[in-house]
């Protein structure tokens, strides 16, 4: 079947071929920060939203533009809607912020490997985020905090360049709020109006409750960031394997064929986003790979 | 009950820290309390104490012409503030406000740097264990100036 999207490329919908978009409706733009958006999709058929792992991510291609990966940062029980949080850096993710309610967007996926929020169930989970980070961690909480008896200890900490950068206020209100989750934010600088947190979201870390061999680690954020926080739970004894981390690479097919998103052995594509940090530990800690 | 030397003996700072120097640290120590929005020490002043943190919270400013007051730390419960004490000429180089209610352990510098000079061993002690401090404190600041979180192409 063809369908002729808004500028009228021609594109081809089909649930079966993994390189054919299926087209997708904009239904709310929401402004998280000055550069970082969520959009809210819902199908164009009519059809629900997508069936996902928190941590996966889709192709988002904007028609006549381009393609690019964004990880899916809606609640992952919600069948009705697929939502992408998006930091506008270039061509694409421009073309994105500027859809509006009704836009065209093409979709394929889910892509990838996923938060193993399952394994988890009966260990302390630490859940580390930095910057855009947060929205594909996002899932993962909603998921947790939806079979919160199933855990020890939960914990959420997020770290952001400044008060103004913050995504999903909202939701890290209704975190710390909560009294069986400690969620803490914290911003690189601030002005003297802020009266959370400041400094490296590494300093949180000793400040919460966990028990390092019984955790299990999610962490998303820049890889420098990703870097010094698996450091700092390997220091603190909680399994290597354990301690999972979202990579990001530059991709093309998402499929696994093109090998774009070559990251040592693995295609992050195929093989990830989410690794565990004692898999790629080495590779992270070289220079540009 | 909590005696100053018990607290301060269970303080991961103090670990491993003999009893005879514990004692004479103790004998330098203070129980103290800061209103939200009151200064434990301000920029240029002399630096004569530091803090083991129990309670609340404080933020490091520095005041920035045409910026205000800048955070750029905090520090919590269990942690410790302030080593201008230890390094001449003894002043504060930033603000240290108590965003929350403080309750904290102060320690007289002047007290310690007397005892660290009659007992060297003593000093070397403090100093290691500063040194770590303020190891880490600059691996954060390293961190922190990366700007990591920040828009890649500005
Ligand atoms: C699995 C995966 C999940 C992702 N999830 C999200 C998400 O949830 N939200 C989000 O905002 N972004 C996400 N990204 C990143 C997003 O794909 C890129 O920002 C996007 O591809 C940039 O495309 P562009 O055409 O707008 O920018 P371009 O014009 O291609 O690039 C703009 C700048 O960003 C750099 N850049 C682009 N992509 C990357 C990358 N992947 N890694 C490092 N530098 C890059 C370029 O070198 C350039 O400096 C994800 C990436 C991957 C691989
Ligand atoms: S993007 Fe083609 S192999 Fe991963």
């Amino acid at each position: 079947m063809a369908t002729v999207a808004a500028d009228n490329t021609a594109v081809r919908v089909s649930g079966t071929d993994p390189m054919r978009p299926e087209i997708y409706t904009v239904r709310r733009v929401h402004r998280e920060s000055h550069d970082t958006f969520t959009l809210t999709l819902v199908r164009r058929d009519g059809g629900g939203g997508m069936r996902f792992a928190p941590g996966q991510f889709n192709m988002l291609y904007v028609f006549g533009v381009g393609e690019v990966p964004v990880s899916i940062s809606g609640d992952p029980a919600d069948g009705q809607v697929l939502v992408h949080t998006i930091r506008d850096v270039g061509a694409v993710t421009a073309a994105l912020h500027r859809l509006k309610r009704g836009g065209t967007v093409g979709v394929r996926g889910p892509y990838g490997s996923s938060w193993p929020v399952r394994d988890g169930a009966g260990q302390d989970l630490m859940i580390v985020a930095g910057g855009i980070g947060l929205a594909p961690l996002r899932p993962a909480i909603y998921h947790v905090l939806s079979h919160r008896e199933e855990y020890g200890h939960v914990v959420i900490l997020y770290g952001a360049r400044t008060p103004e950068d913050l995504l999903f206020v909202h939701d890290l209100e209704e975190w710390r709020a909560r009294f069986d989750v400690h969620a803490y934010v914290t911003v690189d600088r601030a002005l003297g109006t802020w009266r959370g947190h400041v400094g490296v979201v590494t300093n949180l870390i000793p400040r919460t409750p966990f028990e390092p061999g019984n955790t299990t680690a999610l962490i998303c954020g820049p890889e420098v960031m990703m870097r010094f926080t698996a450091l700092e739970l390997e220091r603190r004894g909680v399994p290597l394997n354990r301690i999972m981390v979202s990579m990001e690479r530059n991709m093309k097919c998402a499929v696994g064929f093109c090998g774009h998103c070559q990251y040592g052995p693995d295609f992050i594509c195929r093989d990830g986003p989410v690794f565990p940090y004692g898999r790629i530990r080495m590779i992270l800690m070289q220079r540009e790979i | 009950m909590e005696t100053l030397e018990s607290i301060l003996a269970s303080h991961p700072f103090f670990h491993g820290l003999e009893k005879r120097y514990l004692e004479l640290v103790t004998g330098c120590a203070a129980n103290v309390r800061f209103r939200a929005g009151e200064f434990l020490f301000r920029d240029g002043e002399e630096a004569h104490q530091f803090f083991i943190l129990r309670e609340g919270r404080v933020a490091l400013e520095i005041f920035a012409p045409g910026h205000g007051a800048v955070t750029v730390d905090t520090y919590g419960e269990g942690e410790i503030l302030g080593w201008s004490w230890l390094v001449p000429p003894y002043h504060w180089h930033y603000d240290a406000q108590a965003t929350e209610p403080v309750r904290a352990i102060a320690l007289d510098g002047r007290c310690l740097r007397g005892k660290c000079e009659e007992d060297h061993e003593l000093g070397y002690e403090l100093l290691k264990r500063f040194a770590h401090i303020i190891e880490q404190r600059l691996s954060a600041t390293r961190l922190q100036l990366l700007d990591v979180y920040g828009d890649r192409r500005r």
